[in-house]
């Protein structure tokens, strides 16, 4: 298990997004794979950025990786304002161009692109949001 | 994120290098609405040389696309698109909001 700390400002997606690849290669991912997990991990920290701390780059993201021998899990920790992903609707992803919605594909991704998302709010100490991402073992390829 | 312009007769072309998240998206807006204030609407987006686009970078080029086809005065085409970012537009139902084309020269011919 691996945990880092990142300041939360968008100056550091690039390095955040390096320590999920970076799990994901060691989970055996493929490189298709390693690509939606670090876009996932954006995705959900990008969020905590705009959304828990509304744009204001003080607070902290504590991301943590984890492997077993099934998943590669991903928990992300803030202490910004509570903000549920589940809770917001996925977008319409058939509009014609000017009534696009420009919100939510984020959480469209994650939901698409993880096996398992999941928000929880802990009030004062903060909120964890959980990704989970199945391995595929090597023989299991054909 | 480096932005290179290339200008001609009919369109711009945008070649994005490197990697486009909520960091550096700005810049992506910043260089199409350069292109918009200066009357020009018809934009390739080169993205051969991308090696990553988040969601902002979609909103980006989203919101970039209905300025430029606004009373028909353009559009934004896409070129050579990483097969990566590629998986990430059709699953967000992004291919069908823009011409995508394999190369950029017939990118260019389009205008």
């Amino acid at each position: 298990m691996r945990t880092a700390i990142f300041p939360a400002n968008p100056d550091q997606l690039d390095d955040i997004r390096k320590f999920a690849s970076q799990a994901a290669r060691d989970a055996g991912m493929d490189e298709s794979a390693v690509y939606a997990v670090e876009l996932c991990m954006d995705e959900a920290c990008s969020n905590v950025i705009e959304h828990a701390y509304e744009g204001i780059n003080e607070g902290e993201i504590e991301c943590t990786c984890d492997l077993n021998e099934k998943d590669l899990t991903i928990i992300i920790h803030d202490h910004g304002k509570s903000f549920n992903p589940a809770a917001v609707p996925p977008p319409d992803l058939t509009a014609d161009l000017d009534s696009r919605p420009i919100g939510g594909l984020g959480i469209f991704l994650m939901n698409k692109l993880m096996d398992e998302v999941r928000f929880e709010s802990f009030g004062e100490s903060g909120n964890v949001l959980t990704m989970i991402k199945h391995r595929k073992i090597e023989s299991e390829k054909t | 994120m480096e932005i290179k312009l290339q200008k001609f007769k009919r369109c711009d072309l945008l070649t994005v290098i490197g990697k486009v998240d909520s960091f550096t998206a700005p810049d992506l807006i910043k260089a199409i609405e350069n292109l918009n204030n200066a009357n020009r609407y018809k934009i390739i987006l080169d993205l051969g040389k991308l090696e990553y686009m988040s969601s902002a970078g979609f909103r980006a080029i989203l919101l970039g696309q209905r300025n430029c086809k606004r009373y028909n005065r353009g559009e934004i085409v896409l070129a050579s698109v990483p097969k990566k970012v590629m998986d990430a537009l059709e699953l967000t139902g992004f291919t069908p909001l823009f011409k995508i084309f394999d190369e950029i020269t017939p990118a260019v011919g389009n205008f």
